[in-house]
């Protein structure tokens, strides 16, 4: 017995369609088991909220009466540089575009307060932001020097593109030395003080759908408290990474790349954050419907916490220098408890990742869902499979 | 290891002693002078952070009172953002009095002020910059 996304799309439309979390799944399969559980769900929502360095925005700015062509030349917003090799108007703010000589970065480990990241947040607040701008000057585009305040209403366009989000499981950092260390994953205290994990698990959009069969080039997301799609695979996505009897990676595996209108987010699910010693990022909301075709999908989407695993790996000097050791795994639900017990050390551990807002998210989505007014896109075509 | 903020009032005839001098020589503190103040034939104000062993920071608080020097501590507190919290649990493991703790359950993160030490571990660590230290 099968379903089709046509079908299930046809329920959303009447308000028919039974949706629920893909934490209410793992409840609903203990009680009444997977084959009923895939006759009567029609959507899982899945839900993420995370730092997810690999993000910006692409935006067009108004031409000044006299024109301007900022390609080639150098722009900053709020003194953060931004990319300039796209023609005359576009420009490319990366999460973690950093202002040059920041005071606040110069001694270690450095601050980073304000980045890419924080104008993006900013400017989904509908703040002010003052773009600078010099160029070459050119007979069709004269202007050499250009100040200017804009908010984002007055953008032609803004578009949240992130090349690489949403990754399929991540790693457990510890820091084996005995000094502190300032990572992407945390403050990591020295003799495995703490162990910081990143991942919504059971939640999670790609964990949910472990070999990719229904999230593809194309399908509709909750992205950023807005509408977004995903638009390729995100770099780095392996799907070659070793699995478990439940086809869910142990470790980093797929990525998306996700694209949408960042008129339409909003500032709470897009926030600026700042790693101490690190630099800025990105920290985005995505949430993901996942439609339950078959018995397959109903048991893809009912997987726990306890039957999802990752590697730890020491930062203070395997990752860093690239050794590939791995000191051993552990699964999300020792994770999530607090306490990781390993090497007969009881280690407290921290999330970077916040389940509360990505149950927020799946939430929100199955509202959305269950309104009739977002429904499922049938992938245009498959992201690179195992 | 003891921190301790404490604002320095001298009079007069004691502005020419040197009191950072003597602190960090004598009396083995690191010294992190926050701001200072000095007129002529006024009152002298100096707000700084004593840093060293408990030991270190006691006798040396005494020798500012015994020479004459006025010593009062510098209200501080640390403040929980909650607008800005993400509940991502990342400061969890820091806190050494379980001021910030998160109910399991909930995965929602509370701060209860009473039990705040102001150590400042988690300063660094919030990346939402939800904890700030106000004096």
């Amino acid at each position: 017995m099968s379903k089709t996304i046509a079908e299930i799309n046809e329920k959303l439309k009447k308000g028919k369609a039974v949706v629920v979390t893909a934490e209410e799944i793992i409840e609903l399969t203990r009680k009444k088991g997977i084959k009923k559980v895939a006759q009567e769900v029609d959507v899982v929502t899945t839900g993420t909220f995370s730092p997810m360095c690999s993000s910006g925005a692409y935006l067009n700015v108004k031409q000044p009466q006299q024109k301007m062509k900022m390609g080639g030349g150098r722009a900053t917003l709020n003194g953060v540089p931004v990319y300039t090799g796209f023609a005359a108007a576009d420009i490319y703010i990366g999460a973690a575009a950093l202002p040059d000589d920041d005071p606040r970065n110069a001694v270690y480990p450095g601050q980073f307060l304000y980045g890419g990241a924080q104008v993006i947040e900013e400017l989904v607040a509908g703040k002010k932001v003052v773009l600078t701008a010099t160029a070459y000057g050119t007979d069709c585009y004269p202007l050499k020097k250009r100040e200017t305040v804009l908010t984002l209403k007055e953008l032609n366009d803004a578009v949240l593109f992130n090349p690489r989000n949403g990754y399929q499981n991540y790693n457990v950092a510890v820091n084996l030395s005995d000094k502190v260390i300032y990572t992407y994953m945390g403050v990591l205290r020295p003799r495995m003080g703490n162990a910081n994990y990143c991942s919504a698990g059971q939640l999670s959009p790609l964990l949910n759908d472990p070999i990719y069969r229904t999230i593809g080039l194309g399908t509709k997301i909750f992205l950023g408290g807005g509408i977004g799609y995903v638009c390729w695979h995100g770099t780095q996505h392996n799907p070659s990474v070793l699995r478990g009897e439940n086809k869910v990676p142990r470790g980093p595996a797929g990525t998306l790349a996700v694209i949408g209108d960042l008129k339409g987010m909003s500032a709470q699910w897009l926030r600026g954050v700042s790693f101490t010693g690190y630099g800025t990022t990105l920290a985005v909301s995505i949430g993901v419907p996942i439609p339950i075709l078959d018995e397959e999908m109903a048991a893809f989407t009912s997987v726990r916490d306890e039957d999802l695993w990752t590697k730890i790996i020491d930062y203070s000097h395997d990752y860093p220098q690239g050794t590939g050791k791995i000191l051993g795994e552990v699964n999300y639900a020792e994770l999530k408890s607090g306490k990781m017990i390993f090497k007969k050390k009881e280690i407290p551990t921290g999330g970077l990742s916040s389940y509360l807002k990505a149950r927020e998210v799946a939430e929100t989505l199955k509202k959305w869902l269950l309104k009739g007014n977002f429904l499922l896109t049938e992938p245009v075509a498959p992201l690179p499979g195992v | 290891m003891a921190k301790k903020k404490v604002i320095l009032t001298f009079p007069p005839a004691l502005i020419e002693e040197p009191v950072t001098y003597n602190l960090i020589k004598n009396y083995d503190c690191k010294i992190n002078i926050l701001k200072a103040t000095v007129r002529p034939k006024e009152k002298g104000r100096l707000v700084i952070e004593l840093n060293g062993s408990r030991e270190a920071v006691s006798k040396g608080l005494g020798y500012l009172k015994q020479i004459g020097v006025q010593v009062e501590p510098l209200a501080q507190e640390v403040r929980y953002l909650k607008e800005r919290c993400s509940h991502c649990s990342a400061c969890i493991p820091h806190c050494p009095t379980e001021a910030l703790s998160i109910d399991r359950e909930d995965m929602r993160v509370t701060f209860r002020g009473e039990r705040c030490i102001i150590c400042e571990a988690c300063l660094p660590v919030c990346a939402y910059k939800a904890m700030e230290i106000k004096f």
